[in-house]
């Protein structure tokens, strides 16, 4: 029964032939005749008054068609909009112009837009357009940002773009408790740079004959890439179609509508001719999303048992320099209400700040809010357990929801779905041997060595979710999804997803999906994504929910198939719809198993309908749209071991030990898959990866030459094990995965350094942990200079 | 991202690049792996006009013995060094510095003249040939000349290689028995390049060290010899208390510079550190 072992197998991802061997199409691979190209002018400078744009000698360059400032496109390209006004924080949305109007406001701030014949002609006419700037003073540190006279937007005083605030249970109260003692530690999250592998681009093309304006945009959700522009653009929105061909990762970075989006899509309306844009790196560093960049106070209140009675987090988060989509919940609902983490905390207290710096704007970037919870939960685990003498494994053991408690509803209100955290952080202790290698360690500190082993006991929200609980966050969409699940007259299903897989990988996971529901050939599947043109609504792919939501869409989907396909087949077989059983792809008559029609057969008679039952539509597909009662919640625990070399200050992981608990598992290769990149993002952020500005506003990590992306041969053999929660939420029993790895192993590697120092008297290093500083630390520890 | 304009002409031998050259003075640019010449250039921190492309010219490629060097091509990729049995065999102390530069795709298309020739300080090849004591053999419109390795790098990104100059050939002296070497690196986590490498070649004769090259790389401007460092080795025996007080010497005077990743006083101090890490191994491998 070859058919019912897909759910559930390891099948090779459909997808990389084709990305590996280079027959991929992505945005950048479109081409168009008469196609012509952008080429942006950015602002050099991180905050200066525009004084004048001298656009002539750009014009008679060669090859050129055309060059735009803001006053080319007034009435035409709105403003950018926020799509996530998150309430009860006042919020300030300072209108993000599509060109820099008389202020630019971060380095990469685009000020004009050259269109040329060629690529090459339409950068070298850039370099030609004349800004003449004002330079003003800089606000790059969030701290001295919110003191500032300088202001990144004149209307939003001390750059505050929002204070938010939860508050569950009375904090105070608990400190004060007799016996409880407060630990307190800043912690600095630092600014990542997405790094998809391939850059942004969209190439636009405007058909004057029919009106219509297609755009291929590098895009996670291209539905909501064309809600947006057609407000943007005051572009009808049947007459907009947006297609996200091959995206190559986004991590979030893809989710936002950008000003260049805009600007790309209204020349070529302008200009009736196809334009396209692509993103160089460089510019990808300065104009696309960054990621994290927060500043908190942490104090947790811990009993002498280890009991975790409170938790409060003072936040600074950095914005940048104009509000980007999602970005206001990002640092605050996607932040402040996972604090809990997998723990009974009865009083929890969270206070945001969110801060425009003249920096590149943030939004969500892989975990989106939630690693940065998740890091300063899990430090001050850690940080709790050494001022108790505890031990990491035994403070968080005695602080985990036990699995009996579900549905548990955490202090700051979201109600957790399933869970058996206990179960997870045996079974990594277990493979790692964890006494073992705290003997190892033991015996290693006698010889002057430092090895260390850290733990993360994390649980992830995702899997968004609910549409009216997420509106009432402020998001101004739903979170549902949609499928179509249609058999073709030759036998063949395609299915369409509103979901926008970019390199996760659920080409081949839905596929299985159908395949196991509908006992078809798992290669007579195909999965469609991406185009608005055929795909009915979709919100995309991020926020590990594509699986959860849009799987189980394509599930219900199969199902309505299946529920048609046997009236028909008891139809044409004459007997009750109760009679029969599917079985194989085939339905047959209740011991009479010789009397049956496959699936493949029904479908033809569906298309045919010569032979249907009264009043039945011809046909054979199903349609569904679900919107899920609650997110889901996976979770699980990382271990890791590493060694400090005292001479030098590198670090080394030794061991890396993953169980995580995605619910069931569809395709365990792709569930690993996930975890892996995760893992390697996660571990970046500890040990190597860090944007950095000088006090100006340059950003000094301009390139892959000075930013740390994270080489395959840094990483050890991940040890990866899971268990399986099945989540109650929705009928395949899945949480999503996409995101864990980047949550769980940040503070993993950093516990890990940090218990390797402890004999030092090291309590806290921040991130990155390069070299030098773990360096400087052990000498000044050993009495020596900072 | 996007280089400015250039003319892109292919060169089927030396001499024929050397007119090119001469024809088109400063403007033109010789183009081997491409691996340095082509980031500035998208950067645009490089504008030639015209790009030479030696590629064709057979005459720069293959290694050979030859009087007791090795004759390493120009156009020799880091990967055909590092896997070259002859280099391995001879030369080990190259082999191995080739072997940790950049990555896979670096080593596949990367020169060993063009990473002379372009000299960043932070390049590996170039502690390797200091302490092989290379010589570089150039050819130009006034015929050929072989400079050694010691006055070749001039300064930041600066050679003794003239304007109309090609680098033709590297000529290394082989290893010789009882002779122990190595080369170690701390990378940097975002180029490759190192952060700081110290290549070194010692020479032991009855447990005594008779000669001892020492050069570091990454820390300041340029490649330098740590000759303090040699002086105090010669006439030792390489214990691990010796080595370690010689390497001492590996920061004094050494020059160096702040960068994002590592500060001047750190990568002295790291200076120190891989000199003696390398040296005791260099010293193992001498007593096989
Ligand atoms: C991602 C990355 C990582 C890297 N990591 C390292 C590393 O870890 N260590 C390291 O040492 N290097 C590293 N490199 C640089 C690499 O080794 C280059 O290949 C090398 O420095 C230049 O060699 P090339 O053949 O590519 O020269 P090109 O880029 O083609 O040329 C470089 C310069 O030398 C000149 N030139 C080239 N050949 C000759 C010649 N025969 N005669 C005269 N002039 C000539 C050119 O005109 C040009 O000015 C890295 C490069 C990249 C892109």
């Amino acid at each position: 029964m070859a058919v019912t072992q897909v759910f559930g197998a390891r099948v090779r991802r459909r997808e990389d032939p084709r990305l590996i061997r280079g027959t991929a199409t992505y945005t950048d691979d479109v081409t168009l005749p008469g196609l012509c190209y952008a080429a942006f002018v950015r602002s050099p400078h991180a905050h200066a008054r525009i004084r004048r744009v001298d656009t002539s000698r750009a014009r008679s360059a060669p090859g050129v068609l055309g060059v735009f400032t803001i006053q080319d496109l007034e009435g035409k390209v709105n403003p950018i909009p926020c799509g996530w006004q998150v309430p009860n924080c006042d919020l300030k949305t300072p209108p993000h112009p599509p060109l820099a109007r008389d202020k630019v406001r971060f380095v990469g701030d685009a000020v004009a837009v050259v269109v040329a014949e060629s690529r090459a002609q339409a950068y070298d006419a850039a370099a030609l357009v004349d800004v003449e700037y004002e330079v003003l003073p800089a606000v790059v540190d969030m701290e001295a940002a919110l003191q500032s006279t300088t202001l990144v937007h004149e209307d939003v005083p001390h750059n505050r773009v929002l204070l938010w605030s939860v508050k569950g249970g009375d904090f105070g109260a608990a400190a004060r408790e007799p016996g409880v003692r407060v630990v307190r530690q800043r912690l600095v999250n630092q600014r990542l740079i997405p790094n998809a592998m391939e850059t942004r681009a969209v190439t636009a093309q405007y058909n004057p004959g029919t009106g219509e304006l297609t755009l291929w945009v590098t895009s996670q959700n291209p539905h909501i890439a064309r809600v947006i522009l057609s407000g943007v653009l005051s572009f009808p929105e049947h007459k907009l179609r947006v297609i996200a061909p091959e995206v190559g990762g986004g991590f979030g970075s893809k989710i936002p509508v950008y000003p260049e989006e805009a600007v790309v899509a209204h020349l070529a309306t302008r200009l009736a001719r196809p334009v396209k844009w692509a993103e160089t790196r460089r510019e990808n560093y300065l104009a696309t999303i960054h990621g994290r960049d927060h500043i908190t106070d942490a104090e947790m209140a811990v009993r002498p048992d280890g009991t975790v009675v409170g938790l409060r987090v003072r936040t600074l988060a950095n914005f940048g320099a104009y509000l980007s989509t999602a970005a206001p919940a990002i640092p605050t609902i996607l932040y402040g209400l996972v604090l809990s983490g997998p723990y009974r905390i009865p009083n929890i207290e969270c206070e945001v700040t969110g801060v425009f710096t003249n920096t590149t704007p943030t939004d969500a970037y892989r975990g989106a809010g939630r690693p940065e919870a998740t890091y300063v939960l899990e430090r001050m685990m850690d940080l709790a357990a050494r001022e108790l003498g505890l031990d990491p494994a035994e403070i968080r053991r005695r602080n985990l929801i036990p699995k009996d408690q579900f549905p548990y509803t955490v202090a700051t209100g979201i109600t957790y779905d399933s869970g058996d955290y206990a179960r997870a952080l045996d079974r990594a202790l277990e493979i790692l041997d964890y006494p073992k290698v705290r003997a190892e360690q033991a015996a290693a500190r006698q010889q002057g060595r430092y090895l260390g082993v850290g733990l993360s006991t994390y649980v992830e929200i995702c899997g968004a979710g609910p549409s009216k609980v997420v509106g009432s966050t402020g998001f101004a969409g739903g979170l549902w999804e949609s499928a179509v699940v249609r058999f073709s007259p030759t036998g063949k299903v395609t299915v369409f997803t509103g979901t926008s897989p970019h390199g996760q990988g659920e080409e081949t996971t839905f596929a299985q999906i159908v395949s196991h529901e509908l006992g078809v050939p798992l290669d007579d599947v195909e999965v469609l994504h991406g185009d608005t043109d055929s795909i009915l609504m979709g919100w995309g792919t991020y926020g590990s929910r594509t699986t959860p939501v849009g799987g189980t869409a394509v599930y219900l989907a199969a199902q309505k198939v299946k529920e048609k396909a046997k009236r028909i087949a008891a139809h044409q077989l004459e007997v009750s719809a109760d009679d029969l059983v599917f079985e194989n792809g085939r339905f047959h008559v209740r011991g009479a198993p010789d009397r049956g029609m496959t699936i493949q057969e029904v479908a033809l008679q569906a298309y045919l309908a010569w032979n249907l039952p009264e009043g039945m539509e011809p046909g054979l597909e199903g349609q569904a749209n679900w919107d899920p009662s609650n997110f889901v919640f996976p979770f699980g625990t990382h271990a890791c071991v590493v060694e400090v070399d005292p001479e030098t200050g590198q670090v080394r992981i030794l061991r890396y030990v993953a169980v995580d608990d995605c619910g069931r598992v569809i395709n365990p290769l792709i569930v690993d898959g996930q975890v892996h990149g995760g893992i390697a993002q996660g571990v970046a952020q500890a040990l190597w990866e860090g944007a950095r500005y000088d006090p100006a506003g340059n950003l000094l990590t301009g390139s892959m030459a000075e930013y740390a992306v994270p080489k395959a041969s840094w990483l050890p053999r991940l040890e990866c094990d899971r268990t399986e929660t099945p989540t109650p939420v929705n009928p395949l029993g899945v949480k999503g995965v996409g995101e864990t790895g980047t949550i769980a192993a940040t503070p993993c590697v950093v516990n890990a350094v940090m218990d390797a120092l402890s004999p030092l008297g090291i309590r806290h290093l921040d991130m990155p942990l390069w070299p030098e500083r773990v360096w400087r630390a052990i000498r000044q520890a050993k009495g020596g200079a900072a | 991202m996007i280089p400015a304009t250039f003319e892109y002409v292919r060169a089927r031998s030396v001499r024929e690049a050397i007119s090119l050259l001469q024809q088109h003075g400063g403007r033109a640019k010789l183009l081997a792996g491409g691996h340095s010449l082509l980031p500035l250039m998208k950067l645009r921190l490089s504008q030639p006009e015209m790009l030479i492309d030696l590629g064709p010219v057979d005459e720069l490629r293959g290694i050979r013995e030859e009087g007791g060097s090795l004759v390493i091509g120009a156009l020799t990729t880091h990967d055909e060094v590092a896997n070259s049995p002859l280099v391995r065999e001879r030369v080990p102390l190259l082999a191995e510095c080739a072997s940790q530069i950049g990555d896979v795709q670096v080593r596949n298309r990367g020169t060993i003249g063009g990473n002379l020739a372009h000299a960043d300080p932070a390049a590996d090849y170039p502690a390797a040939a200091l302490a092989l004591e290379a010589q570089l053999e150039c050819e130009g419109p006034a015929g050929s000349r072989t400079v050694p390795a010691s006055q070749w790098f001039v300064d930041l990104l600066t050679t003794a290689l003239g304007p109309d100059e090609v680098l033709c050939r590297v000529r290394v002296p082989v290893q010789t028995k009882g002779q122990g070497w190595s080369y170690i690196k701390l990378p940097h986590p975002a180029s490759g390049y190192s952060l700081l490498g110290v290549a070194c070649l010692v020479t032991v004769d009855g447990g005594v060290c008779r000669d001892a090259r020492v050069a570091v790389t990454g820390a300041g401007p340029k490649a330098v010899r740590l000759t303090k460092v040699e002086q105090a080795l010669v006439g030792k025996r390489l214990e691990e208390a010796t080595v370690a007080e010689a390497a001492r010497l590996a920061s004094d005077g050494l020059e160096a510079s702040d960068d994002l990743y590592a500060s001047a006083e750190y990568k002295r101090h790291l200076a120190v550190v891989y000199t003696k890490r390398a040296l005791l191994r260099a010293a193992e491998r001498a007593a096989g």
